[in-house]
């Protein structure tokens, strides 16, 4: 579903990826491990088209995206600290994505009830995101990006941050959440349990051409 | 408080922790000390502006004057225009300043300091200044037209959507935008659902702040605009110093301030904004100088260089080529029959230069007590903010006309003094000052007053060391702020003025009035002497108070 070839960044001359190929199949989650400054950001960020990769090429369900925005790649992104449109409610962030395909209101209502029932936030859709828990704006997050079916869905560092309890009680729902959807996802992390947790395979970014962290 | 340059600071988050609310109060400052503070600048404002203010409203509304406002001519004419121009002015603004906004708040590239201070400083600069910059520039065709008027107020406003629009646009995090885009909107639709509502209370602030500018437009609507497009305020200074009807110009000055007052309370209705927590990396963006935007953001200052290079240049070129004449020959103004009181540049500038020292030092004096006392206040604190920010909620005509008609009379027979005037200044320039400090304070940790008294500091030497600290680099920034302030003002100035106190803007400002080659190259002149000096204390003021280096 996702592949990998030869992806190589440069910030100010200085290496951060060095041919980096990897292949995600459909439905498979495959965690990316590596420590802070390996790159991993800098990977998910090539693969949504907010970095641009100074060579290799990016694949997404058998199409070429390297040249394409963001906007048309299909891919799906958790970031680290959530970025939860604050203007808009909890429904509003989730159906954001639904709106942008052109979906019609009708059909995004059932989607977006569905995705909170699937984040455990159900009768949540009106709270503003400024009040919600970091548990909670975690799983709206999930719930945004989950929301238009993406092809590959990105997951940067998607519980750090969190308290204990928590980190245990999410890492817990997050494979399960990924999978009762089909999704395939690339996450990366400096956690190896959370890795072996959720991921079906685990990959350690060092040894893909990223430098050692 | 709708509006007003706090606009011009970079808004700061108020860190206070929540629990201080509850904190035993037994570390503050003693009610004696806390009295002490605040007593000046309250005097000062119950004496020079809630006064006059007073004495406007009760001279209105005293037996048959109100009446007279529906027998003014050309009333309807006039608030009509006043306030069609603003709006256009406000719509050009806003347009004309949210590219640079962006550009120098969004990305990053070398150069990028100089061409926000191109864009900013004819904000600072005195009215009169740039009219004659724009009547230098256009054609003679434009002159004593709305367009003008409405040029020169994009011109000076356009710094108000850079920063306050700026301020917000650069704390909006790249990835916010960038997860919209993982939603997949394209970048028209970034902008539109995700940008503009995150920029509309900074958006509509912009355009208050603005449109209260255009509306209360003195100097440049005088200048520019031409007897024939008269705004409020310059309506009301020609009643009260040329037709001698102070009684009608108290009228129309109390119908602007209800005018101005359902602006800031109609805007503030649109403001009411929740306070949205962003967070995230919102770094500005590195621009090579292959890159165009650098080279477009380089144009747009350099288009807001252009009229004063050409008001420079206009100096020394008149109607017969090059000439010296503008920077020599002082004393032929008004030598010749039929021109009035001549100009008398070198008294201009000496009551020019001793008025913006005077006012300088009151409104940075009163300004600092009076943000302290704000600051460390537990009740009564809104009743100072309130009244110092009535200035800006009026209009220096109006404050000056106030003025003029309270200190008529003995004791208070003020209106031949030599202070009457500087005074006025700093009752118009302190609310900024106040605001600009206010912010500063704000964002200064409770916990660090906290922290200097269980280091054995007592509140007065812990207040020295915490806030006092802090305002150090600003206040020297205020103090050149201030002085410009005082050097361009022209609206209360003209109002208050008597024969022997004529500043160098109202020099400048009967200058331009005149016929002839001789005195409009004096007029340049002398404004390109009076831009400069603001300028430099523009710039050097910003670079004192730069902020200190942080380490990373």
């Amino acid at each position: 579903m996702l592949q990998l070839a030869g992806v190589t960044v440069a910030f100010d001359g200085r290496p951060v990826l060095d041919g980096v190929d990897l292949d995600v199949a459909a439905g498979e989650i495959v965690a990316l491990l590596g420590g802070s400054g390996s790159g991993k950001s800098t990977l998910l960020r090539v693969v949504a088209g907010l970095v641009e990769a100074d060579a290799g090429r990016v694949t997404v369900g058998g199409q070429d995206v390297t040249a394409l925005p963001t906007h048309r790649r299909r891919v799906g992104m958790v970031f680290q600290d959530d970025q939860l449109f604050p203007h808009l409610d909890v429904a509003g962030n989730i159906a954001f994505g639904l709106r942008m395909r052109g979906i019609p209101a009708a059909e995004r209502g059932p989607r977006v009830a569905e995705l909170l029932d699937l984040v455990g936030l159900a009768g949540l859709g009106r709270r503003r995101v400024g009040r919600l828990s970091g548990g909670e704006a975690k799983r709206v997050a999930l719930a945004r990006s989950m929301a238009p079916r993406p092809a590959v869905l990105l997951l940067d560092e998607p519980l750090t941050g969190l308290d204990r309890d928590l980190h245990d009680r999410l890492m817990s729902d997050l494979g399960r959440l990924l999978r009762a959807e089909g999704t395939t996802a690339l996450l990366v992390t400096h956690d190896h349990d959370e890795a072996a947790a959720i991921a079906d395979r685990v990959v350690q970014l060092g040894q893909l051409g990223g430098r050692a962290g | 408080m709708g509006h007003g340059r706090p606009a011009l600071t970079t808004p700061h988050s108020d860190r206070r922790p929540d629990g201080d609310r509850g904190e035993r109060r037994v570390n503050d400052l003693g009610a004696g000390w806390r009295v002490a503070l605040a007593a000046p600048p309250a005097l000062a404002v119950a004496l020079f502006t809630v006064w006059p203010l007073a004495t406007l409203l009760v001279a209105v509304t005293h037996g048959s004057t109100l009446g007279r406002v529906w027998h003014l001519p050309r009333l309807g004419a006039t608030l009509w225009f006043t306030t069609w121009q603003a709006a256009l002015s406000t719509v050009v603004t806003m347009v004309i300043g949210i590219v640079p906004a962006y550009l120098v708040n969004r990305l990053h590239f070398r150069g990028r300091a100089a061409v926000r201070a191109l864009v900013v400083v004819p904000f600072f600069l005195p009215t009169v200044v740039v009219a004659a910059a724009f009547l230098a520039v256009l054609p003679e065709s434009w002159h004593g037209t709305p367009w003008a008027m409405i040029a020169a107020h994009a011109f000076l406003n356009v710094a108000v959507v850079v920063q306050v629009v700026g301020a917000m646009w650069a704390v909006i995090p790249t990835d916010l935008t960038g997860a919209a885009r993982t939603l997949g909107a394209g970048p028209g639709r970034v902008a539109w659902h995700v940008l503009i509502p995150l920029l509309r209370p900074a958006l509509a602030s912009a355009a208050t702040v603005v449109f209260l500018f255009s509306f209360t437009s003195f100097g440049a609507a005088k200048l520019l605009g031409g007897p024939a497009h008269p705004t409020l305020e310059v309506e009301i200074v020609r009643r009260a110093t040329q037709l001698g009807d102070v009684a009608g110009a108290a009228v129309l000055s109390v119908l602007q301030l209800v005018a101005l007052a359902a602006t800031i309370a109609a805007s503030a209705a649109v403001q009411r904004r929740t306070r949205v927590a962003l967070r995230g990396d919102a770094r500005p963006r590195p621009r090579r100088w292959r890159d165009p935007q650098p080279w477009i953001a380089a144009a747009t200052g350099a288009a807001f260089a252009v009229p004063l290079v050409v008001l420079a240049g206009r100096s020394v070129h008149g109607a017969s080529g090059w000439t010296g004449a503008g920077w020599t020959r002082w004393q032929d103004t008004g030598r010749r029959a039929g021109l009035g009181t001549p100009v008398d540049v070198g008294a201009a500038l000496a009551t020019s230069l001793r008025a913006a020292a005077l006012a300088a030092a009151l409104s940075v004096t009163l300004a600092t007590l009076a943000a302290l006392s704000i600051h460390l206040a537990r009740r009564f604190g809104w009743l100072l903010d309130v009244g110092l920010a009535l200035p800006l909620a009026t209009s220096a005509v109006t404050i000056g006309l106030g003025m003029l008609i309270t200190f008529d009379v003995a004791p208070v027979d003020w209106r031949a003094t030599w202070w009457l005037i500087p005074v006025g200044h700093a009752m118009v320039a302190t609310p900024f000052a106040v605001r600009a400090l206010l912010g500063v304070l704000r964002s200064t940790p409770a916990d660090l007053r906290a922290a200097a008294a269980t280091l054995g500091a007592t509140p007065r030497r812990a207040l020295w060391e915490v806030e006092g600290r802090a305002l150090r680099r600003p206040l020297v920034a205020l103090a050149g702020l201030t002085a410009t302030i005082s050097l361009g003002e022209f609206g209360a100035t003209t109002v208050l003025s008597r024969s022997g106190t004529e500043t160098l803007p109202l020099a400048i400002g009967r200058l331009l009035g005149r016929a002839g080659d001789l005195p409009r190259l004096q007029a340049y002149a002398l404004a390109t002497v009076l831009g400069a000096v603001c300028a430099t204390i523009v710039a050097v003021s910003g670079w004192a108070s730069r902020p200190a280096p942080e380490g990373r």
